[in-house]
Formats: structure tokens, sequence, C-alpha cells
């Protein structure tokens, strides 16, 4: 089985300040599994997945991705986040460069593509998520749910072993939640192996593998979607899961 | 490496000449002050002629070097059958150039002033320059301050121009000791030196200032 | 008429300012830079350095810097030019103006600009360079621009240490004809409104050029810097 252990996150802590954010968080993720992480506000959710790629350095915990230790003073930091994908929740596509640009850059400066070949796997991730005709497009000139299409197009091309997903739809308009939904779960029905923070219950129950709740820097309860809605065995996990279908309702 | 000199009798000298130059650029700021107040006036609330004067003023004066407006000053009113003391000439050219920027300045402050409290103002039966006055200026003037006080030292620095119409100021004794002795790099190391503790106290002072007059609620979003 | 036969050699004099202007805004802009990436980026002592070095350009009179580089390097031993010495004072001076621009204009750049680089695998160089120079450079062109408009009046100083600019030839002028004083520094004068015009026509040429939306917001022009 371990070989088919893709990413694998041992121990992290992180503390800003005197407020430890992240006390001992472990979990491993399959090729190909969706993972969905709930819990709320300032629990540590995006701290636990910029910790991963070392966007967040961890205090301590080590991280393995496809076998190589990314924590390890050795390694290539720059590669490895290479080949793991990150979606922002406020999209922070590049601004003074069009969509193909964004999309396009990595496979010029990392991978070092010739133009073409750069512009013909860009332009096919646009095709992706739909917005092929936006390509000449600037981020200002694109709507919200537009530039993340976008923003996960640039993460795709890069052909990341896994996209780590920080709430990707929580500062898009309502109306336009439903279109980047609908791309991440055409991507996780491909096969792609994902990490998504997320309180859209619709799209956790439909598409997660696992759910993994987290609360106050430590993981609570994980378990399949079927098992954390029905039969919850921490207390608190039941009023969570109740709250947040509340508030965000159950349909997607 | 050649052998570093320094005297202690330069100081005094020195001591002299700054003097001066406090003088001169206290002076020419109070002019721009005055001035610069008035054009700002001008461009916000004039109309035709007034307006259109103040504007070109400003344009002219911040369009052009300083060094010409000296040399204007001190060569070129002469030629026109006015004589000016150098000491005069720097002041007055001095004071001209500055006001041009400082009513950029007021200009600036008095425009980011919302229209509510001119409107509100008048709506209590204020006339418009009492509106001017009590309501609008009091709240420009704090905002002006950092602006302000870039200009202030601006024109500390800018102030050592005068030595080239033969002031003796801090820049021109300078000159005359290091031309004296020979000894340009060490003199003027310590006059540069000078002027950097001259612009660090100035900067305390107006911060100081600022503190001092400060009101909450007003420029917090500059 | 004196002033009309005087005019190309106004003129002629002028190139040695805008010789100088190039120069020295050049080399502020070399300068300038690394200054404001190592306030921003670098470590403690480049920091240090970088911020000592913006300290004592910008409080120093820039006749004092033209004396110290042109005198004081004589003095001294280095046998430089007094274009070359004005190039190197004005230069630097700008720098430390320069360099306070840039670096405001890359600390408003959000955060998140830096992070995405990082995320797909972009070094800490190659973020600075691919992402965050690009959009730092447009938004210091309105700032940058009150900093070219005040250097071009800057070139006139260097008349103090005998470089043959333009109100330097004025002043061979009006010293034989002095009752043209006030008429020929008018001229003078008029030129520099010539320059500042055009400098600015240019600015705004390049900000057209390269403009990109979302940009436009934030390139609201700040208020005049001095010369
Ligand atoms: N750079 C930082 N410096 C200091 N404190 C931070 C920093 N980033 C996060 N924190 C703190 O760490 C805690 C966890 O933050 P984090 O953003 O990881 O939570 P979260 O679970 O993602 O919350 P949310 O659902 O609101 O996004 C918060 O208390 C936050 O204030
Ligand atoms: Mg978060």
């Amino acid at each position: 089985m371990a070989s088919n252990v893709i990413l694998k996150v041992e121990d992290i802590h992180k503390r800003y300040g005197r407020e430890e954010v992240l006390r001992g968080v472990s979990f491993s993720l399959f090729k190909g599994e969706t993972k969905v992480i709930i819990g709320p506000s300032g629990t540590g959710k995006s701290t636990l997945l910029r910790c991963i790629n070392r966007l967040t350095p961890p205090d301590r915990g080590r991280v393995w991705l496809d076998g190589v230790e990314v924590s390890h003073p050795k390694t290539n930091i720059n590669k490895i986040r290479a080949a793991i994908g990150f979606v922002f929740q406020d999209f922070n596509l590049f601004t003074h460069l069009n969509a193909l640009d964004n999309v396009r850059l990595g496979l010029l400066k990392i991978k070092r593509l010739d133009k073409k070949k750069a512009t013909e796997i860009a332009m096919m991730e646009l095709e992706r998520v739909g917005l092929a005709e936006k390509a000449k497009a600037y981020p200002a000139e694109l709507s919200g749910g537009q530039q993340q299409r976008v923003s996960i197009a640039r993460a795709l091309a890069m052909d990341p072993k896994v996209i780590l997903f920080d709430e990707p739809t929580s500062a898009l308009d309502p109306e336009l939640i439903g279109e980047v939904l609908e791309v991440m779960t055409d991507l996780a029905r491909a096969g792609m192996t994902m990490v998504v923070v997320s309180h859209e219950m619709g799209f956790a129950r439909s598409v997660a593998d696992e759910i993994i709740f987290m609360e106050g820097g430590v993981i609570v309860e994980q378990g399949s979607p079927e098992q954390l809605f029905t039969n919850p065995r921490q207390k608190r996990t039941g009023e969570f899961l109740r709250k947040i279908t509340e508030l965000y309702g159950e349909a997607s | 490496m050649p052998q570093l000199v320094f005297k202690w009798e330069w100081l005094p000298k020195l001591a002299q000449g700054l003097t001066l130059t406090a003088e001169i650029t206290a002076t020419c700021i109070a002019i721009g002050i005055v001035l610069g107040l008035i054009l700002a006036l001008g461009r916000v609330y004039g109309r035709h002629i007034f307006y259109w004067l103040a504007s070109a003023y400003v344009q002219f004066f911040r369009g052009t070097p300083l060094l010409v407006q000296l040399l204007m000053v001190y060569y070129g009113l002469p030629s026109w059958g006015i004589s000016l003391s150098p000491f005069i000439s720097g002041i007055l050219a001095m004071g001209l150039n500055t006001a041009a920027y400082q009513a950029e300045y007021f200009r600036g402050a008095i425009q980011s002033i919302k229209a509510g409290q001119m409107l509100a103002a008048r709506s209590i039966g204020l006339s418009r320059s009492q509106a001017i006055r009590y309501v609008i200026l009091p709240q420009a003037l704090r905002l002006v301050i950092p602006p302000w006080s870039n200009e202030l030292i601006y024109m500390l620095k800018y102030s050592s121009i005068v030595y080239m119409v033969t002031v003796m100021d801090l820049m021109g004794v300078a000159r005359v000791i290091a031309a004296r002795n020979f000894r340009f790099f060490e003199v003027f190391i310590i006059t540069a030196l000078i002027y950097l503790a001259l612009v660090l106290i100035i900067s305390w002072l107006l911060r100081l200032l600022e503190r001092r007059v400060k009101i909450p609620g007003l420029g917090a979003e500059r | 008429m004196i002033v009309f036969r005087g005019l190309p050699g106004l003129f002629q004099a002028s190139l040695l300012n805008i010789a100088l202007l190039f120069g020295l805004i050049g080399l502020g802009f070399v300068v300038g830079i690394p200054i404001a990436l190592f306030q921003v980026y670098g470590n403690r002592l480049l920091g240090g350095v970088a911020s000592a070095w913006e300290w004592f350009f910008r409080g120093v009179p820039e006749l004092v810097l033209l004396f110290l580089f042109f005198f004081g390097s004589a003095q001294l031993g280095l046998k430089i030019s007094a274009f070359v010495a004005a190039t190197l004072a004005l230069g630097f001076r700008s720098s430390a103006y320069q360099s306070q621009i840039f670096r405001g204009a890359i600390q408003a750049i959000p955060k998140g600009q830096m992070m995405a680089a990082h995320s797909i695998g972009l070094s800490r160089w190659q973020a600075i360079r691919y992402i965050i120079l690009p959009q730092a450079l447009r938004l210091a062109i309105p700032p940058w621009s009150n900093e070219f408009s005040s250097v071009i009046k800057d070139t006139t100083l260097a008349y103090a240490i005998g470089v043959n600019e333009i109100t330097r030839y004025a002043r061979f002028i009006t010293e034989r004809h002095y009752r043209l004083a006030m008429a020929v520094y008018l001229v003078v004068a008029l030129i520099f409104l010539l320059f500042t015009y055009l400098g600015n026509r240019l600015l705004g040429t390049l900000e057209h050029a390269l403009r990109v939306p979302g940009f436009e917001a934030k390139a609201a022009r700040a208020a005049g810097e001095h010369g």
C-alpha cells in the first residue's frame, strides 16, 4: 500500500508567537484520492496547507511527496513546489500577465519548455477549465470565478502530483461558485489527487473520499463522508457539521 | 592613502555659516507658507484671472530650475534696474520657488477634505470665506504636515545654492575653508554631516509637531 | 538680437544637460533597484547598508555632493572629469530617491503574488524578476516621473563644478551683455519648461504603452517632488 501513498504529512507543528496553531497533524494521501478538510475559522487549515509545500515552514514535522522528503534541508524546494499545485482563496493570479501568460509562466521558466510547446499545454489547460477564449484577458478583466479557474489551470499546467486547494470558492459570489466546483469535480473524477479545504458540503459529500475535521490545531476526526455525516464518533464533529450545513446549505 | 587633516578652527567658522543657512531657510519657508497658501486658495476657490495667474505661477516655478530663478533675481533684475543684495536675492528666489511647491501641497490637502465639510459649514450659516477659514483650513493644514516637512528639508538642502551668489552660508564658508587649505574632502564630509544632523533634528521636531496637533480620525487614511 | 544669436549656443549647451540627465537617471535606476531590493528582501547587513546609503544621499545637499565628488576626489588623487563627477554625485543622489520609489511600489504589491510565484516553483530571485519587478515598475512610473522632472532641473547644479551646461553658457553671454541678463535667463527658463513638458509626454507615452488592466486605479499620480 505504501507505494500508493503520494503525500505523507507527519506530526506538523507550527506556532505564531505564543499561539500554537498546529499541534501535531498527520495524514496520508493516496494517489487519486480527494481529501476535504473542514473546521472552524482560525483552526490552522490554511497554515497546514502552506506547511505542506513550505510556503510557511513548519516548526516541526515532516512531509514526503512521492517518497521525497519535502522537509529535508537538501531537497530543492522549488522543484517540489512545482510538483504541488496550490490554489488560493483569493486566486493570486499574476496581475500583470494575461490568462495565457499566467498559465504559461511556470512552463517557460521552471520547465524551460520552448514557447510553442508551452503555449500548446497552456491552451489545453485553459480549455480544460473552459476558458480558452479568455486567453488574452488580464485578471482584472475576468470575473472571480473565471480567475479561480485560470488559477486552477495554472496549477494544472505544471502537471502536479497533488493539488492543494485553500477555500477556493469562499471569496466568490454565490452564483460563481458552481462553475469552480464543477471544474474541481471533473478533476477529482479524472483521478487527480487533491486536498481541498472547503465548507461546500455538497461537494464534500459527493466528491471526497475522506473528510478531515480539524479544530484547535489537531485532527479531531477523519472518515468517509457517509460515516461523518450519519455517524460521527466525536460529538464536536456532529455539532460542527450541523452548523455548517445550516450555514452553507446542503445542495450543490 | 593620503593623510586626512582636521582643524578645530574650522568649526566656529562653519557654525557662522550655519546660522546664515538657518536664517535663510526659515525666512524663505515663511514667505512660502504665506504666498503658497494664497496660491493654493487661488487654485482651489479662485475664478478666471485669479485661478489662471496662480496656476501659471505654480507651473513656471515648478517647471524651471531654482538656480535659474536665483540667477534671474540676482543678475536678471539689475538689468531691469532692480538691484538686490546677494542675501535678499537668495531669500527672494527661494521664497518664490518654495511657494509654488507648498501651494501644491496645500491644494492637495484642501481638496482631500470631503465636500460634506463645506456643505455642513455653509448649512450653519458660515460664509464661504468663513467656512474656509474655520473649517477647511484647520483640517487641511494638519494633513499637509508630512509633505510639508519634506519641503522644509528640501529647502534646507537647497539653501546651499545661495553660495553661488556669494552669500557666506554653510556651503559658502565650507568652500572658502576647503579652497584655502585644499582640504575639500575633509571639509565637505564635515559639512555633509552637519547637514545630515540638521535634517535629523528637523524631521524629529516636525514629527513632534504632527503629534501635538493631531486630531483622532483626521488623516488616518493617509 | 543677441538673445537670438545666443540661442543655438544655449541649445547646444543644453545637450550637455540632457546627456547628464540620462547618465544620472540611468545610474540612479541601476543603483536604486538593488538598494530597494536589499531593503525589502535583504538580510540585516545588506538592508542596513542600503538604508545608510539612502539616508546619506537623501540628506546631503546636491552641491555638497558635487564638491565632494569633484574637488574631494581630486584631492585624494582620483582624476575624474567634472561631467563624470556630476553624473556620479547626482546619480547616487537620485538612486536614493528612486530606491524609495521602488521600495514603496514593491511593498504595495500584495503578498499573495510572491506566494503564488513560490507555489508554482519559482525561486525567490525568479519571483522578484518575473512577478514582483514587472508589477512594481509599472506602479512606480507616476512617482518616477516626478523624480525625472526634478533631476532635469538639478542638472543645472553641475554649473557649480564647471560643467559647460546651459546656465554656465547663459552666464557666459550675460557677462558680456549685462543688459540682456533677464532675457537670456527667461529663455533658459523656457527651454526647461519645454524639457519638462517633453519629458512628461515621453513618460506618459511609456506609461500608456506598458498599461495593463488592473493597474490604472493605483496609478493615480502622487504629489510632486521637488527640484
Ligand atoms: N502569518 C501569520 N502570522 C501570525 N499569525 C498567523 C499567521 N497566519 C495565520 N496566523 C494565525 O494562525 C491561526 C490559524 O490561521 P489559519 O489561517 O491557518 O486558519 P484557518 O483554519 O485557515 O481559518 P479560516 O477558516 O478563517 O481560513 C489564526 O489564529 C491566525 O491568526
Ligand atoms: Mg484559511
